[in-house]
């Protein structure tokens, strides 16, 4: 079974229809890139995939797991094992990473009858997945994203993936902002979640993430449909020529 | 399957834990007949075995009362009170002598542990401390009465004194003529002179010279009789170069009616001594119709009297169908310092009108007001300040922060600022925010699966955080709790 299968999908915001007519299957074990241009709908994919109500779907359906992905509410998706690592993480002010990172893992075991994680069995967890992304422990006594620098913030949406080991996870240009240190560093950490039973979706606009990731699949999004599909020389097509080619071919 | 199962749960969360605190205690109560006039008062004097000088300072009172119209002037809408439906006095009946741990009515005890309120000092000090903290000693205070003070003869031996008012009247009249009724006059106001009748009990403390309390003073308030008021005063007095820190706590049995509760708190503060007045107010908020719920109706107010004195006022409230209440600081002495840290949360019915009155007549007195309001349902939530700077107060400081946070369409934020400001060397600053709840970071937590009631309740405590920080330790955490249940059901 596909881990994930979108058909015709049509999403709009503020009445604006911006996604119109994706289809997109994903299996387990595979990693997918998806590329194009500024204002394409890479985001408004990533959103509709979990759910951010500010979007409306308007036809289409999407199966995740064989479930009907549309019917859950975001939470659910992400107890389900959906993670996005946001292109602009929100800050939350007052409230720390610490009692953040407790409720979102102890909701997910909630959800899979697992008991609640002690505050030392959690702290020891934290500890153990902040080194992979070698998060700085200053930060993660800090309220969610506040003050955090642009590396600092993407860093730490890394941090909470391996903390919540997702099925599919979508990376919405998380290596934008990152120093090379950083995006080494950001990719090894996609990379150590890699298996048989995952699958990424990787928004990138990039060259360097994807020679560290290594995506078998490539997609094209252009004004709200994907254009092209094909290998890791579609990528680098785009990385030599820019996407004029693929406007003209669609158009 | 799993998912529903799951979601009903949190359902059935939701909407049972809307007041944990309304359960009522089958105690044998005393209660006088209702109505008020001067023979009620007679007989709560005579009932509390006073001096006839406190009678005439309850007669005056009540005579002055009786001419005043009942103020208007708040955004609250108060339904007129029928005083003659009310029960002035009610206690817990007991035994007559000094209230020994032993002799406190079990139901009483066990009311108070339901209430997470520890009366015994042996558990105090086996179990319930924790690392960092210094323990507390409680005086417990059922409807007129108050039940017992623990710790007593600890504090004793550092010449502290903390029991009940009425117990002080007898055993320090001197210290309790000397400074009853001078920071709040029978005179300030309709319901400072009502309470100034009626009042029953509450607690005393007072800190000698240069002696630093070693460990939190609590009162817990809680009215569990029906058709009666609760009318509490409190006095606390920190002489020279004392410091304490004092906090108070109230619930009340869910009922249909509305329970009147006018307090007077005063806190006379000398030279460079320090008193930090923390309140986690929990009162029954009333059904989510606005049905009962207690009208929490009161004075406080501190004096800086002395040079270089410091009062703090922290409060959460959560609770009460209206609340009516203004913490304020008179700083007298030069270099006196006043601050207030306020997290007012309304939902459903409830109204509350609160804020601070920084009155700055000392050289170089500081004040600074943070007051955080989160309005959910149909509620009100005004803020209403005043910084007063006297024409002789030179470089006084006083900084405003006034934030509203509005969790519904359907309720309300307003702010009353008030500045009279009479010194030009004053230095006023005032910022003022009102927002919603961001819809993005509510979406950032629903992604890392914390569902809307558990996401908000997180963003809530962040946007209180910095108030309840300043709540002694023991009670930042239950503070914290209070704040999430009192805003469930309110997401939408
Ligand atoms: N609230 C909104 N109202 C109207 N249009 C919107 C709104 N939000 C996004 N859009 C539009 O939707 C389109 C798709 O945006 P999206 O963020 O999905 O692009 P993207 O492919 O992720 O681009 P980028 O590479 O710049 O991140 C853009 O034209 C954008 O302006
Ligand atoms: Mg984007």
């Amino acid at each position: 079974m596909s881990l994930l299968e979108i058909h015709n999908l049509h999403a709009s915001i503020g009445g604006k229809e911006i996604l119109r007519g994706i289809d997109l299957t994903i299996n387990p074990g595979e990693i997918h890139a998806v590329m194009g241009p500024n204002g394409a709908g890479k985001s408004t994919l990533s959103a509709i995939l979990t759910g951010n109500p500010a979007y409306t779907v308007t036809e289409g359906s999407i199966l995740y797991k064989g479930k009907d992905l549309l019917a859950m509410p975001p939470e659910q998706r992400s107890w389900e094992g959906i993670f996005l690592s946001f292109q602009y993480p929100v800050e939350i002010p007052g409230v720390s990473m610490v009692n953040f990172m407790r409720t979102a893992v102890n909701e997910h075991r909630k959800y899979n009858n697992q008991p609640a994680l002690s505050a030392t069995e959690f702290l020891r967890l934290m500890r153990e997945k902040r080194s992979v992304v070698q998060l700085d422990n200053k930060l993660a006594n800090r309220s969610v994203n506040e003050g955090f620098s642009g590396g600092e913030k993407k860093r730490n949406e890394i941090f909470q993936m391996a903390m919540l080991e997702p099925t599919l996870s979508i990376l919405d240009e998380t290596d934008s902002g990152l120093d090379v240190d950083a995006l080494r560093i950001v990719s090894d950490g996609v990379n150590r979640l890699k298996s048989a039973e995952r699958a990424s979706i990787v928004i990138t606009h990039y060259q360097k993430l994807l020679e560290y990731i290594e995506p078998q699949f490539v997609h094209i999004v252009y004004k709200g449909r994907i254009v092209e599909n094909g290998g890791p020389e579609l990528a680098n097509r785009i990385f030599a020529e820019g996407f004029d080619w693929v406007k003209e071919k669609a158009e | 399957m799993q998912e529903t199962e799951s979601s009903s749960d949190v359902l059935q969360e939701i909407t049972s834990s809307d007041y944990k605190y309304g359960f009522t205690t089958d105690i044998e109560t005393e209660v006088i007949p209702k109505g008020l006039n001067e023979d009620v008062i007679r007989l709560i004097s005579a009932k509390k075995g006073e001096p006839d000088w406190l009678l005439q300072f309850r007669l005056d009172a009540y005579r002055w009362w009786l001419k005043q119209p009942v103020p208007t002037w708040g955004h609250v809408k108060v339904a007129p009170i029928d005083y003659d439906k009310i029960s002035f006095y009610a206690a817990p009946k007991k035994k007559e002598g000094p209230k020994s741990m032993d002799e406190v009515d079990p139901e009483i005890v066990k009311t108070f542990d339901k209430l997470g309120i520890p009366l015994h000092e042996r558990e105090m000090l086996a179990g319930v401390q924790q690392e960092g903290t210094t323990g507390m000693a409680v005086d417990a205070i059922v409807d007129s009465e108050s039940q017992t003070t623990t710790y007593k003869d600890k504090l004793a031996e550092l010449g502290i004194i903390f029991c009940s008012f009425g117990e002080a009247v007898k055993a320090y009249p001197d210290l309790v003529k000397k400074y009853l009724g001078k920071v709040v006059p029978p005179r300030d106001n309709y319901y400072a002179a009502l309470n100034s009748a009626v009042f029953s009990d509450g607690s005393f403390v007072y800190i000698p010279k240069g002696v630093h309390c070693p460990m939190e003073l609590a009162s817990y308030f809680r009215i569990n009789a029906s058709g009666t008021g609760q009318f509490e005063r409190t006095l606390i007095v920190a002489d020279d170069d004392a410091y304490v820190s004092y906090l108070e706590g109230c619930t009340a049995p869910m009922r249909d009616e509305n329970q009147l509760h006018a307090a007077v708190v005063e806190i006379y503060v000398h030279d460079h001594a320090e008193v930090k007045y923390s309140t986690v107010q929990n009162w029954y908020p009333g059904d989510k119709d606005g049905k009962g719920g207690v009208y929490n109706l009161v004075t406080k107010r501190a004096l800086c009297a002395g040079d270089f004195s410091k009062i703090s006022w922290t409060q959460v409230e959560t609770g009460s169908a209206i609340t009516w209440k203004y913490p304020s600081c008179v700083l007298k002495g030069n270099n006196s310092s006043g601050e207030f840290y306020s997290v007012a949360v309304t939902n459903n019915y409830q109204e509350a009108d609160t804020g601070t009155k920084m009155i700055h007549l000392g050289k170089n007195s500081k004040s600074r007001i943070i007051s955080k309001g989160i309005s959910a349902g149909h509620s009100q939530n005004s803020y209403r300040g005043l910084v007063k700077v006297a024409p002789g107060a030179d470089g006084v400081r006083n900084y405003t922060q006034c934030d509203s946070l509005l969790l519904s369409n359907t309720s309300g934020a307003h702010t009353f600022p008030v500045m009279d400001i009479q010194n030009p060397t004053a230095v006023v600053e005032h910022e003022a925010t009102t927002s919603k709840i961001n819809e993005d970071q509510l979406f950032y937590c629903n992604q890392r699966g914390i569902g809307p009631e558990e996401a908000v309740g997180l963003i809530v405590g962040g946007y209180a955080k910095e108030v309840v920080a300043k709540l002694p330790m023991e009670f930042a955490v239950e503070a914290q709790k209070l704040l999430s249940l009192s805003i469930e059901n309110s997401v939408g």
